[in-house]
């Protein structure tokens, strides 16, 4: 009786053994891709994602495409990983351009090398802003392709210009200038309250991101291309902090302490600031929400001008089928051809991500009724690499926790830099053969 | 004999259910963790070895780690005691018999009913320089403008006063339930003997309420070493490291390190501590507290 048990057992688990190995080789079997990708700025970006993930299904029957939508940046990292851990990563995920060294690290990603192998891919892979590959590449790789990008842009408010006998429609173009300006705007009440600041950077969150905004205007760079050392100490890096510092402390044009990231959009609109220093991604929320005339234009230049890219970009997973990568990188291909590149960019304030997107009829039609929307693109010739090593999140930990030491006083900006520069040291040594 | 050891399978049986969830949820984890805290980070290509108390040597290097322990300390000692005090405050009025008891009663429940991440929203607002809810009360007494949540010095303060707002009406339940069981004699007798109202407090409702004290007092400990939503939410455990606690820099090392050894060896310190707590407060405390 056990004997018949067994083998009626056995007969069944070799025929799912072979019912799973023939699958694969059935032609007619869609190729399911699954990506994880983030949301960090405002509107019904799911909706959209969701709508371009149809329109390919349309245009490519044999391949069936679910996005999932997996939170922040952060929490998309962390769902990513934890499902490579436990054997079942998605096929690709949309993931920080920073997160570069620490996907290498876990072996999670293909290079692009590997797959974009034909003339056509090749074309493709150099066809987008140069400023927006610094992070995409490493070791002669590129390991993403870039997609929900951005830039530090100045919106600031016209008519507190008017009030201050600014020309309205001069921002500050330097240092001096963007000083000299934030003076004139602050208002202080007859107590000498502030009841209006003349600038904002925020300092919560990811300071280091804005901080990259000061350095690379003062023509010096954190780090090198290879992720392995950073030059959070050099004099030109804490002379852009005590830069910043100053703007609180010695000139009193901007809060002190920190200042948060996530009203700090809201402090414009409220007519706190007359001017602020934030992502292009909130490019369209500031349109909809200013109840006054506002422009946008590039960050001051130091030295010169300059701001580091954000944002995030496309993936490959390592753990996937040769039919899955194929198709996974004939989708990435497909939102990033300028006409799907200049529709993401329209509806969700994101930089489209190469030239040729902007000179589509949809998008100079959208920049002609919206100028504001080319100034973070007429950046990019200036802009550098975000800040991204090995072990990143720990080393921008370091730099990030210098920086509010220094804002809310608590370190001299030489001091904080340094003890970042020594973390950042210790961390990195083993990067380094 | 037999019906002896049928009624103990019979209960162990019972008990099973419970004692599966437990191994798996609670003890095996406790174990892996000590396990895997002595072990370095498995990374491809470097296996993860064994490297004794390495990850603890950190820690006692690790300048942030001591700053966050001494954050969670400040921070317990700023909650717990506030919160108990509160929520007996609450709960001693809302249990006389006064007009729109009700409506009372629910308006000092409604924090612990509303979601952290919620509330944290809700006072990120009250807090804000410039515009937020508190700037606006200290601009009417001609008090300067503070960046509440932007200084090293009054951020964790502010966090700490979401937490006893958030905890002392869950607290204060418990507190009206045990009131509600103290037999309305005592009341009498005591008036007859001329007890004052705060004298009556002290040596007849404070004693009675012991109990129910020592369960609120674990829960609050707990509580100061889990709650971590709303330092998510509202200060990302900055300026500096200001707001960090214990928990939160466990899941920065956790899951934005990915240095699972390291993290072991922190939540195991987690575990100590609380482990110690739980064992102090039943072994010590327990014996002072009078039943009924």
């Amino acid at each position: 009786m056990i004997a018949t048990w067994t083998r009626a057992a056995l007969a069944v688990a070799l025929l799912a053994c072979l019912a799973g190995g023939v699958r694969p080789a059935d032609a007619q079997a869609p190729v399911e891709l699954s990506f994880y990708y983030p949301v960090a700025v405002g509107g019904a970006v799911t909706k959209i994602v969701d709508h371009l993930a149809a329109e390919f299904e349309k245009e490519n029957p044999g391949i069936k495409v679910k996005p999932i939508y997996a939170g922040t940046y952060q929490e998309t990292i962390v769902k990513a990983l934890t499902a490579l851990k436990s054997g079942e990563p998605p096929q690709m995920s949309v993931l920080l351009s920073t997160d570069m060294f620490t996907l290498i690290d876990e072996d999670a990603v293909l290079p692009f090398d590997d797959l974009a192998t034909s003339a056509d891919d090749k074309t493709w892979l150099k066809s987008f802003f140069p400023a927006f590959m610094l992070n995409s590449q490493t070791g002669g790789k590129t390991w993403g392709i870039p997609f929900q990008r951005s830039t530090i842009v100045l919106y600031w408010n016209k008519e507190s210009f008017r009030d201050a006998g600014l020309d309205p429609n001069r921002p500050p173009a330097t240092w001096a200038e963007q000083i000299e300006y934030a003076k004139k705007l602050t208002k202080r009440d007859a107590s000498g309250k502030v009841t209006h600041w003349g600038l904002k950077v925020p300092s919560s969150g990811f300071p280091y991101w804005l901080f990259q905004g000061f350095t690379t205007q003062n023509d010096v760079i954190l780090m090198n291309q290879a992720g392995t050392e950073t030059y959070f100490d050099k004099p030109a890096v804490v002379e852009a902090l005590q830069y910043w510092v100053d703007l609180s402390q010695k000139h009193k044009v901007m809060p002190p302490g920190i200042i948060e990231w996530g009203t700090t959009p809201k402090d414009f609109f409220e007519r706190q600031t007359a001017m602020m220093w934030t992502t292009t991604g909130n490019l369209t929320n500031v349109k909809n929400n200013t109840s006054f005339e506002f422009g946008v234009a590039m960050l001051p230049a130091g030295r010169r001008r300059g701001s580091p890219t954000g944002g995030g970009n496309f993936y490959i997973f390592k753990k996937s089928t040769p039919a899955q990568q194929a198709a996974s990188l004939k989708f990435i291909k497909w939102i990033t051809s300028p006409r799907r590149a200049a529709e993401w960019g329209i509806d969700t304030g994101y930089v489209a991500v190469r030239p040729d997107a902007w000179e589509t009829g949809e998008m100079k039609r959208y920049v002609a009724s919206f100028p504001p929307a080319a100034v973070a693109r007429d950046q990019l010739q200036y802009a550098v690499a975000e800040l991204s090593t090995h072990d990143n999140q720990r080393v921008t930990k370091a730099l990030n926790d210098g920086l509010q030491a220094a804002l809310t006083g608590t370190k001299s900006p030489e001091q904080a830099m340094k003890d970042a520069q020594r973390e950042a040291d210790r961390i990195l040594r083993p990067y380094r053969k | 004999m037999t019906t002896r050891s049928s009624v103990n399978g019979q209960g162990w049986l019972l008990l099973l259910p419970a004692a599966v969830l437990l191994v798996t949820f609670t003890h095996y984890p406790t174990v892996a963790t000590l396990y895997h805290s002595f072990f370095s980070t498995a990374k491809p290509g470097r296996p993860s070895v064994w490297v004794g108390a390495d990850n603890y040597r950190t820690m006692v290097e690790d300048p942030v780690f001591w700053q966050v322990l001494g954050n969670n300390v400040w921070f317990a000692l700023g909650t717990i005691p506030a919160s108990i005090a509160l929520a007996i405050l609450m709960a001693v009025w809302v249990n006389g018999k006064i007009a729109g008891r009700g409506l009372l009663r629910l308006s000092f429940f409604t924090p612990t009913v509303l979601p952290m991440i919620a509330v944290a929203n809700i006072w990120l607002f009250f807090y804000t320089p410039g515009y937020g809810l508190l700037e606006q009360i200290t601009a009417l007494f001609g008090l300067p403008s503070h960046n509440w949540l932007g200084s090293r010095s009054t951020a964790l303060p502010c966090l700490i006063v979401v937490t006893v707002w958030k905890e002392a009406g869950f607290f204060m339940i418990f507190y009206l339930a045990a009131l509600q069981s103290v037999s309305p004699h005592l009341h009498e007798a005591a008036a007859l003997m001329g007890a004052g109202r705060w004298y009556f407090f002290r040596r007849v409702t404070f004693p009675l309420l012991m109990p129910t004290t020592l369960f609120v007092l674990i829960n609050a400990i707990i509580n100061s070493f889990r709650l971590v939503d709303h330092i998510v939410v509202m200060t990302k455990g900055g300026p500096d490291n200001a707001t960090a606690l214990l928990l939160y820099y466990i899941y920065d090392v956790g899951f934005k390190f990915w240095d699972a050894g390291y993290a072991a060896a922190l939540t195991l310190v987690l575990l100590v501590i609380l482990a110690a707590f739980a064992v102090g407060q039943f072994l010590f405390l327990d014996r002072r507290v009078h039943y009924q």
